[in-house]
């Protein structure tokens, strides 16, 4: 068909014409914020193994996560997060804190339509996929872990 | 040919009477700060809701262009107004309080002229007196209903734009002074395939190089004719893609041409491709457009809103996003002394 034509070449040129994203700008900024998280969960885990000696390396990890989260929920709170990930891109998106704000981001947003069909339906509408595809591979995994 | 019935032509020239816009604190630090006349110092405007303060900006705007054009709103026969938001409930809200015969529209962002189309057939048909027509998006409760929670920390994309928080409102009549609407042009809904709902602007160009072509083909006219024309939101990237399709067919945009969307923040908001949304188009053309033909720097303008006519719904079925464009001319009417 002629429009079919006209279309493929009108998407190619605009293909062509799109603004590209600076790579290397980003990526530093990504590596730079996401290390510095990386950097503070670390330093977290050592802060409680070095003040409760007797704690196992699981149990300190549990709760540098747990303060990663709320530190990012807060963070997304007053409103500073997104400006934060809108610099670093993946750099506060791939650790535990872009997934903390996944979910407080909506909850905050829906609250206005109510606690059940704006806050607890909505919550995890951006971080949703996520949970499903987490939970659908680990029994996945769990069924292969059984037969090896 | 079948396209002439497309242009309608006023012969009993309707008025634009009134006008009045209105936009939130970051539109107020863009580039056409000092046209606007009310800037917001609190997008929430005072509502507890991002939904409840677009109605309010609507209603806020609504009447005090029905003020400016010396009017109450009992001498107002029709209320023409559309929004974004699903079942454009700020316009029907706004109606509900001021208790005027009202026709919703949704035409996206291409509202404005869709209801100034209408307000100068109304008028011009001698059906009516005065109508009253405006439309207004905001920021956030377009970001909640079409994209991302407002808190998400991602990136957004290079070619997006940034639905502005504004409203315009025109008065138009049959009696009065004012720049006068001669004809307009009802566009086609075009549909070029593009599917990324981040590139609006080209998804939009073709339809707006549709009706601008119709209008010049069936009003024997060129583009060096008009001393402005204006296309709504298609941002810095639609529009540069809207040049080159125009200079394809033989028509030359480089001189005269401007994009509200383009036009209305400054380079340094970083707002990628500029602003968009129904009150992108709407306050630009109710501010700085009339203004500057009431002082003359304009004689001839072509407005031309466009808009992008999808839904979360069609784009996440995989469907391409159809574009629409109507175009208004406008012609200065020396006798309006004042523009506000």
């Amino acid at each position: 068909m002629d429009n079919k034509e006209r279309n493929l070449r009108y998407n190619k040129y605009v293909e062509s014409k799109v603004p590209k994203t600076k790579e290397f700008p980003t990526l530093i900024y990504a590596f730079v914020v996401g290390g510095v998280i990386c950097m503070l969960g670390q330093g977290i885990t050592d802060l409680f193994l070095y003040i409760w000696p007797t704690m196992s390396l699981d149990e300190a990890n549990a709760w540098m996560l747990i303060i990663l989260i709320v530190l990012a929920s807060f963070l997304t709170a007053i409103g500073v997060f997104d400006m934060i990930g809108a610099f670093a891109g993946a750099g506060t998106i791939v650790p535990i804190t872009g997934f903390s704000n996944s979910i407080t981001s909506p909850a905050m947003e829906f609250k206005k339509e109510g606690i059940i069909f704006g806050l607890c339906v909505k919550m995890f509408s951006v971080a949703g996929p996520v949970i499903v595809n987490g939970v659908a591979i680990s029994v996945i995994i769990g069924i292969i872990y059984l037969f090896i | 040919m079948q396209n002439n019935r497309s242009t309608l032509f006023f012969k009993n020239k309707p008025m634009i009477i009134g006008n009045y816009s209105t936009v939130g604190s970051k539109e107020g630090h863009g580039n056409f700060s000092k046209y606007f006349h009310c800037v917001l110092d609190d997008d929430k405007f005072g509502e507890k809701t991002f939904e409840k303060a677009e109605r309010k900006i609507l209603e806020h705007t609504l009447n005090h262009a029905v003020k400016g054009a010396n009017l109450t709103m009992d001498d107002i026969n029709v209320l023409v107004c559309g929004d974004l938001l699903n079942q454009i409930i700020s316009s029907t809200f706004a109606a509900r309080k001021f208790g005027v015969p009202y026709l919703g529209l949704y035409g996206a962002c291409s509202t404005m002229t869709e209801g100034l189309t209408l307000s100068a057939m109304l008028v011009d048909g001698k059906y009516v007196k005065n109508v009253l027509c405006g439309t207004g998006t905001h920021f956030s409760s377009a970001e909640r209903q079409y994209r991302n929670p407002l808190e998400l920390g991602n990136q957004r994309p290079q070619t997006s734009q940034w639905t502005i928080t504004g409203a315009g409102a025109s008065v138009i009549s049959s009696e009065g002074v004012g720049h006068y609407i001669v004809s307009a042009t009802i566009g086609k809904v075009v549909d070029y395939d593009v599917k990324d709902v981040n590139n609006m602007g080209a998804a939009m160009a073709p339809a707006a190089m549709d009706t601008l072509i119709t209008h010049f083909k069936n009003t024997n006219t060129k583009p060096e004719d008009y001393d402005l024309i204006l296309t709504g939101d298609l941002g810095k990237l639609g529009s540069e893609i809207l040049i080159d399709l125009m200079e394809n067919k033989g028509y030359n945009l480089r001189e005269n041409y401007c994009d509200c969307g383009h036009m209305v923040y400054s380079d340094t908001q970083k707002t990628h491709q500029g602003g968009s949304g129904a009150g992108c188009s709407a306050s630009v053309f109710n501010s700085y457009v009339l203004a500057k033909l009431t002082d003359g720097s304009y004689k001839r303008v072509l407005f031309c809103a466009t808009g992008a006519l999808l839904s979360t719904l069609s784009s996440q079925q995989g469907d391409s996003i159809p574009g629409i464009c109507h175009a208004v001319e406008i012609i200065r009417n020396e006798k309006v002394k004042k523009w506000r």
